[in-house]
């Protein structure tokens, strides 16, 4: 009787701990946002957003880094959109089991996991030096496109995948081409699928800091990009440096700054999940 | 006409799907033409066996080893913290929750790996740090602890998400099996769906292991750019990504020393994830296997 009694004290033990640990980051979470509120509301305001940069704290602005965000993410999605969903489209719909889409699997998988700095150091040999694009938006947006490539594909595999088979049956015997169903019957049925994978991609790309440093992106570009050979910064080196700075001052711009980045990446994943949610129940 | 268009269009995918052979090809051939040239000038000895990192200085050294050092003990830390968090979460989430908690903590949670690092390397370093600070004394501002916690916090969504697919996967006929021997939803858990989805957790821990090897604003931000050989958590360190970041800020040469010494530290951290990604993609395989 005593052995049941501590099986089930443990185990009414373990629940209470598995409740801590769900919540315990998302409270850690919670006390970080609410510290960064309070440091950097402050300092948010139309001047902040729309300030050139400066070696005041009080007079720096983020309207240069948000720029070059903006820029990076427009060109990065034209970029790896068509490249991601074609590749995927191969995969998925056109390779027999073959050596060789199994080693396109294989590399897809292993390209997720290559570190984002790594990504970085290709950037910066291929687009930066060998194709003298130099540390401009082109070349930030092909680096940060092949970053999120491995993202993009899986994703709309996954969303091809959902598409009943008796669909693709249904237009064969219609008489269409393979082309034709997979532009006018499984592209349009997999669109919500393939919108939520770019858009969480996407909020993936605006975070990243490190391979946009390593492609020699600067800290402090006096000008919003014109063009996209021009040189840039984003939000993220924006943060970065001036978490850096010994002086208060840049604290405070940087925890505002902050809230601006995890409003855009809250905002684009808030968007993913809508249109999960919706395209999964029209699926059903 | 139409059969030249179809050939032409399956060409044009093929092409798409070849770029990411491309990728690979390149991240490779990039970084070993630039490491082949480094170690024209620095014996691959040195490299593996001097424990100083001071290529900036003017006495240069050139030994891997405080870098890799540094790197290890932050994932280190960050493993050892989220390894048990994130399976108890996993565990709570698939046997103890009811379902539909699940649907609504597990997006929450992934917010946690959607936050930027950037930012992460922010809070460890104004908040975590100051805190560790109150109870540690002696806690170096830049200190490898407080990055690694931090680290640690964003890989718990990894560990947790997979590792829970992994238990939900288990056939129910295991639970109730267990149930039926009079086992609690603990025994449960930790004789019976554990061992079952071991494959799925591993998995999980490996790709965890290798996200923080390969992470780069948290440690640069919070944990220093101080190379040095050690295992004590509360001294300022440099881990590889940091190191990479330090160089490319400043203004080096290409084309120097200085500049090759990036790629080779580059490749370095690409075969230590390469080789973990390798073995989880391996074990995955076999587990898909298992169950259907």
């Amino acid at each position: 009787m005593n052995n049941i009694r501590t099986n089930r004290l443990k185990d009414q033990a373990f629940k209470f701990w598995g409740i801590a640990c769900t919540f315990l980051g998302l409270i850690l979470l919670t006390i970080f946002i609410g510290s960064i509120l309070i440091d950097g509301l402050q300092r948010i305001d139309w001047d902040f957003i729309t300030s050139l940069p400066s070696r005041k704290a009080e007079r720096a602005g983020i309207y240069t880094a948000l720029m070059g965000s903006v820029w990076i993410l427009v060109f990065t999605t034209i970029i790896a959109l068509p490249l991601g969903i074609a590749a995927a489209i191969y995969l998925e719909e056109y390779a027999k089991e073959s050596r060789l889409s199994s080693l396109l699997e294989i590399n897809i998988s292993n390209l997720a996991g290559v570190p984002s700095i790594i990504y970085g150091l290709l950037g910066l040999e291929v687009f930066v030096r060998i194709m003298e694009m130099g540390a401009s938006v082109l070349a930030g947006s092909f680096t940060l496109a092949l970053l999120i490539l491995p993202i993009v594909i899986v994703a709309t595999r996954e969303s091809l995948k959902a598409v009943p088979k008796s669909i693709r049956d249904a237009s064969f015997a219609l008489g269409a081409s393979k082309w034709q169903t997979v532009s006018q019957q499984l592209l349009p049925a997999s669109f919500g699928g393939i919108l939520t994978g770019v858009i969480l991609a996407l909020s993936r790309a605006v975070g990243e800091t490190a391979p946009l440093i390593v492609i020699g992106a600067l800290a402090y570009v006096p000008f919003a990009p014109e063009s996209p050979m021009d040189e840039f910064s984003v939000l993220p080196i924006q943060i970065f440096n001036w978490i850096s700075r010994p002086k208060h001052g840049f604290e405070v711009n940087a925890a505002a700054a902050i809230i601006v980045l995890l409003l855009i990446t809250f905002i684009l994943n808030g968007i993913a999940v809508y249109f999960r949610n919706r395209w999964q129940s029209k699926l059903k | 006409m139409r059969k030249l268009k179809e050939t032409v269009i399956e060409k044009g995918l093929l092409g798409s799907a070849l770029v990411t052979i491309a990728v690979t090809v390149g991240i490779i051939l990039v970084l070993s033409i630039e490491a082949v040239r480094f170690f024209e000038e620095v014996s691959i000895v040195d490299f593996l066996t001097d424990t100083q990192w001071t290529p900036l200085y003017t006495e240069k050294h050139f030994g891997i080893l405080p870098l890799l050092s540094g790197t290890l003990l932050t994932s280190f830390i960050a493993i050892i913290f989220a390894v048990p968090v994130g399976l108890s979460i996993s565990i709570y989430i698939s046997e103890y929750a009811p379902r539909s908690f699940r649907k609504t903590i597990k997006p929450a949670l992934e917010l946690l790996a959607a936050v930027p690092t950037v930012v992460y390397g922010f809070f460890a370093l104004t908040v975590v740090t100051p805190f560790l600070q109150s109870f540690i004394p002696g806690l170096s501002g830049f200190n490898s602890l407080s990055a690694g916690l931090v680290m640690g916090i964003m890989i718990i969504p990894f560990i947790s998400s997979l590792s829970e697919d992994a238990l939900h996967a288990v056939p129910n006929s295991l639970r109730e099996a267990a149930y039926g021997m009079g086992s609690t939803k603990l025994q449960n858990a930790f004789r019976v769906l554990v061992p079952a989805a071991s494959s799925g957790i591993i998995v999980s821990i490996i790709l965890a292991i290798s996200r923080a090897i390969g992470e780069t604003m948290i440690v640069a931000i919070a944990a220093g750019q101080q190379p040095r050989l050690t295992m004590d958590p509360t001294v300022p360190v440099e881990t590889i990504t940091a190191y990479i970041v330090q160089v490319s800020l400043g203004d080096v040469q290409h084309g120097s020393l200085e500049y090759r010494t990036i790629f080779a530290a580059g490749i370095t951290l690409f075969i230590f994830t390469f080789l973990l990604n390798t073995i989880s993609y391996r074990i995955r395989k076999k587990f898909r296997e298992k169950y259907e």
